[in-house]
């Protein structure tokens, strides 16, 4: 169970540092620095729009509980493509089956984070299942994942960067509840399906 | 036990639209399907949890640049109500097969009202919904829903009725 007064995350600095592709090799379709990344709708959209927007990132506006299963029909369908969903405790809890069925499938190049607050923040800020005894970490490795990790520093956080563009890993990052500005990407889903798909060349149809 | 014979040419209506991804949550009216997806290593096939699951996979397929299909039954099909947004605001083709329950010959009262229902909620959804209910229709009527799923980038729905998959009897 986390205390709310344990998190002290600033979101916006954890997913940029996730995002960081500095440093990393760009250079190949396989290389760390060349991420797919699908967002859930709400504070993580904004966040990784806010770390730089770019083609090669899908942002949700809806569909909650969802990101997950996208990010494995994209790593299924890209399988020499590193793809990172970055989730938020609500959007997880909503899609908590597809822990099991992404640890089933075993895609090796999906690795989802969990940017936990342990709060819905878009609605109220009313105490998730995060805050009341759920633990996320412990529910993807009941489930069959192999590598699950817990941050709650930004060390650890750096400590993820390299692993969640390598390792089928499920990492969970405890954030502060704190708001922060909104920083809107674009909204029209056949806009980012489109730039998406073409960003990373796939035949019209 | 259903004869096979038509899901033998509904699999290969499928592997000529290039699907290569299918997610499913089980029913004996697609056991051939299921059987076949797997055998066939062309095709990832992904057991889900529940329905839903199976919209978003097939999302993040076209995303990746493949065709998917989501295999259920009727009794899902409200289980993917809001996931169907997704597809229908991105602009992505989407597919199902989908077998009924609760209409002809239906022994279990718990199937009904979602049987009943499935049409309708499909297309108040806004699902296109096509209908198979005898053997010789269905790989046709399969085929044709692919070409307009994936053609038009629309959601489609094909309904194997329940006299088609055979009326469940215990």
């Amino acid at each position: 169970m986390i205390g709310r007064n344990d998190l002290t995350l600033d979101r916006r600095a954890v997913v940029a540092t996730l995002l960081d592709s500095s440093g990393l090799d760009s250079s190949g379709l396989n290389g760390p620095g060349d991420l797919l990344v699908v967002t859930s709708l709400g504070s993580t959209t904004y966040d990784a729009a806010a770390a730089g927007d770019r083609a090669q990132n899908f942002y949700l506006w809806g569909a909650m509980g969802g990101t997950a299963m996208i990010g494995l029909g994209l790593a299924l369908a890209q399988p020499h493509r590193r793809v990172l969903v970055l989730s938020g405790d609500g959007d997880m809890l909503m899609g908590l089956g597809s822990l099991a069925t992404i640890a089933a499938a075993r895609a090796p190049n999906l690795a989802i984070a969990v940017l936990d607050n342990a709060a819905f923040g878009e609605t109220g800020a009313q105490p998730s299942h995060t805050a009341l005894g759920t633990d996320l970490a412990a529910v993807a490795a009941a489930c069959g994942w192999g590598a699950t990790a817990t941050a709650s520093s930004m060390a650890e956080v750096a400590a993820l960067r390299p692993r969640l563009r390598s390792e089928p890993l499920f990492a969970v990052i405890r954030i502060s509840p704190a708001e922060v500005p909104r920083h809107l990407p674009p909204r029209d889903g056949a806009y980012l399906a489109d730039r998406f798909r073409r960003a990373l060349g796939v035949p019209e149809a | 036990m259903t004869n096979p014979t038509w899901q033998a040419d509904v699999f290969a209506v499928l592997k000529r639209a290039r699907i290569a991804q299918v997610g499913y949550v089980p029913d004996a009216g697609h056991a051939h399907l299921i059987a076949a997806a797997h055998a066939d290593p062309e095709i990832s096939t992904t057991v889900l949890t529940t329905e839903e699951e199976g919209v978003a996979l097939a999302a993040g397929a076209w995303l990746g640049g493949q065709r998917a299909v989501l295999l259920m039954q009727s009794s899902g099909v409200g289980n993917c109500i809001n996931m169907l947004t997704l597809p229908i605001n991105c602009r992505m083709p989407f597919l199902t097969l989908v077998t009924m329950r609760g209409e002809w010959g239906e022994f279990n009262p718990w199937q009904v009202p979602m049987g009943a229902a499935t049409p309708a909620v499909l297309a108040a959804a806004g699902v296109h919904v096509q209908r198979a209910d005898r053997a010789d229709e269905a790989a046709e009527t399969v085929g044709a829903a692919a070409a307009m799923a994936f053609a038009s980038c629309v959601p489609v729905a094909v309904l194997f009725s329940q006299r088609l998959i055979g009326t469940k009897v215990f």
